[in-house]
Order: structure tokens, then sequence, then C-alpha cells
């Protein structure tokens, strides 16, 4: 499992190669394992995949795990020192400018190869937001351990997989609506004691 | 009235001592009846989460809960007298949780084992935990503990045989099952859209309340 035969750059110049159009971009790591991923696009994420499981050199014939994440919309606040015209003089003034990043989610795979003992490659596939543009392309197809922890992700997470062979919710009950590993899920209120309760006679 | 009551009642059971002390042996049919309940008390095989197994160590030889008369665990709820609800109760579970207690036949007693059964524990805050299964059933006795040590709950049903003994079986202060108005199913909880529904049995929950 070294990260000196599983290189981020060569998968994708082998990706890029195998399916034309296919665009797939690095997400940088900072951390000390330097373990990088790939983000796939949507239309060509099933082909990259299948190549990735076929491909003679790289045989990541397992898929390990797959995860979901909640990315909410982002605000970055910077201070920019802009040159405006001030009483009749030119002065640089700072200013405050907000940049929101919209939220989404995402679906990452662990990718193993059994047959070469090398791994993990780490796949991304990002939505498009958070609400009813929640989909990503199912891997199901391709690496048939996915099918249960899609499951999963659809169920805590919202994310739907589209060509998915059986989407329904794996853990919580069919009837909720809500997504519960998602940041901004607020549990029902009425489940809780009174606040600052305490013991009286006759009660408990 | 009452200090009268207790006066006959001081000195029936000075009368029993020191008839025993002569070789007669005296009872009333409801300490003997008590008695025979108490010493035979069949848990449901029923486990949850961790507790499980600490209840499962607890009719082993180490701990034998045998010498209590308890050791017949049934797996049907029809012939089980107490459900011991050891472990984390999820969401998911609350329901089949309430439907096998209603299964039991009367009288039935509940002991909740462990920080989890009896308020959520350190699952408390997290979106499929129940926050303690006095919320549907009626509990009898209360374990804390993560998990609790089998002496732990050895002491729980040791509790509960002093609860047994000391129930009346006539007078307005007889329990549950000997009231004929008394429920003794309860309501069973559906999957809501939020959680479950209704979240609390407010006939059964008995929570602590804000006096000021």
């Amino acid at each position: 499992m070294s990260a000196e035969t599983i290189n981020a750059e060569r998968v994708k110049a082998a990706i890029e190669a195998a399916v034309p159009g296919c665009r797939v971009k690095i997400l940088p790591n900072g951390s000390p394992s330097g373990q990088l991923s790939l983000i796939l696009d949507h239309e060509h994420a099933v082909a990259a995949a299948r190549f990735l499981r076929d491909d003679p050199e790289l045989r990541l014939d397992f898929c390990s795990d797959v995860a979901g994440v909640d990315w909410l919309d982002a605000e970055v606040t910077e201070k920019v020192k802009v040159k405006k015209v001030v009483d009749g003089e030119e002065k640089e003034v700072e200013e405050t400018r907000k940049t929101v990043t919209p939220g989404y989610l995402e679906a990452v795979y662990h990718l193993f190869s059994m047959e070469k003992k090398h791994g993990p490659v780490v796949l991304r596939l990002q939505t498009k937001n958070r609400g009813e543009g929640a989909r990503v392309p199912s891997l199901t197809p391709v690496w048939r351990s996915a099918e249960f922890q899609e499951r999963e992700a659809f169920d805590l997470y919202g994310i739907v997989f589209e060509a998915h062979p059986d989407l329904r919710r794996i853990l919580m009950w069919d009837e909720l609506k809500d997504h519960p590993m998602r940041k901004d899920y607020v549990a029902p209120a009425d489940e809780d004691e009174p606040a600052g309760a305490v013991a009286q006679e006759g009660g408990r | 009235m009452d200090g009268a009551m207790e006066q006959s009642e001081k000195s029936v059971r000075e009368l029993k001592a020191e008839l025993s002390k002569h070789g007669v042996f005296t009872t009333t049919f409801e300490e003997i009846y008590n008695w025979g309940r108490k010493s035979s008390v069949w848990p449901l095989t029923f486990g949850l989460a961790c507790c499980a197994i600490e209840m499962i160590a607890t009719t082993m030889a180490r701990y034998d809960i045998a010498r209590f008369g308890a050791e017949v665990f049934r797996a049907s709820p029809r012939q089980a007298d107490l459900i011991i609800v050891s472990g984390t109760v999820t969401k998911k579970m609350a329901p089949q949780v309430v439907r096998l207690y209603n299964q039991m036949p009367e009288p039935k007693y509940v002991i909740a084992m462990g920080a989890c059964a009896i308020s959520g524990g350190p699952f408390r805050d997290g979106y499929n935990v129940l926050k303690g299964i006095d919320r549907y059933i009626p509990v009898d006795v209360h374990i804390p503990g993560c998990p609790p040590r089998p002496e732990a709950l050895l002491s729980a049903f040791m509790t509960l045989q002093k609860k047994i003994s000391e129930q009346q079986l006539t007078g307005e202060a007889r329990p549950r099952h000997l009231h004929a108005d008394q429920p003794s199913e309860f309501t069973v909880p559906e999957f809501g859209e939020h959680g479950l529904e209704p979240p609390v049995n407010e006939e059964v929950w008995n929570p602590l309340k804000v006096l000021q």
C-alpha cells in the first residue's frame, strides 16, 4: 500500500487517455499522507471507473468504502486594498469582500487492488448543489460492494445515485424525510426533558 | 384507623415469629403467592447491545442467576414475566420492544439495564437513539452503568423481587395487573417523518419536572 506505486498524476493521465473526453481533477491534500483524490465528471464517471477496475496495470478490483461528505455554503471574507478617489485624491482604501461558494454533497470511493496489492485510489463525485441537484452516477454497476454503501449515503446525506439498482433507505425508516448526517440537520425538539428539571416528590 | 391497622399487623408479625420458634409455620395467601411469583421470574430472551453480554454473563455459572429462580430465559414473550431491556434502543427498534412487552402476559415487569436503556446514554444526542425506554413502557427497576456489572443486574433483580413480594393482592394499592380497568398494553410508536410518533407516551412517562 505504498504511495509511490499509485501516483495520482499517472492515474489521471491513464484515465484521460483511455476515456476520451473525461475530465479528471486532482484534489490537493495538505496532510502528511499526501493522499490525493481524483474528482470525476458525471458523464464519464462510470466509464472511468470501469477502466480503473479492468486496466491490467491498475486492476482496482475492490471498492472498500463509499463515504458521503456534506459541504455547506462557504462564506469567505477577504480584506482587499482598493484604490479609490476620495475627496478628489486617490487613496488606498481597505474593503471587505464576501464571496459565497455554494454548498454541495460528495461521494468518496476508496479503491484497492487485491490482485496487485496496491491502493488506495480515492475517487470523488460531487453534486451540483445540496437540493434538487444532489445527484451523482452510481458506481454499483462497476463495484457490487458499493451497493449498500451508496444506499447509506443516500439515506444519511440524501445523495441520489442515478442508475443504482435498488436505491432505498438502509438504516433509517422509509417514512423519514430528513437526512440526519447533513450538517444542517436539526433533531426533533419535542424529545427532551424540560431544561433545568429536578426530581420532585412523587416523581422520579 | 391506620394506627390501629399498623398495630394489628405488628402483633400478627410478632405472633408469627413466636409460633415459628415453636415449630409452627404460618403464612398468608398473599405472602406465599408473592413468594412463588418472585422465585420463578422468567425473563425474555432479549438483548440489544453490549449490556446483553453482561446479562448473559449473569446467567452463567459464575454469577448464576439460577440462585434467584430466573434462569429460565424464554424465547417467546407469551411465556415471559420480565423483559430486561439490555442495551441501546434505537428508534427503529423501539416499536418492536413495545410490541414484545405488549405480548407478554400479566403480571409483567421491566428492568431497564444500562445508561442507554434508561436515558440514551452516550448516544443520547444521536439522531436514531431513543432517550430512554421509560418513554413508552413502565419501567420497574433502572440500572445505571455502561455496561452495569453482573452484580448490578443481580442487585436490580433482587430489588424487583422485593417489589414483587411487597405487592398487595387487594386494596387500592394493588398493582396494575389486578386492576381490571388499567392497561396491559401500551401504544406502539410509529415511524414519523422526523421521528417516532408520538415522541413519548404521556400516560407512561414520568419525567423530572421544573419546580420553579
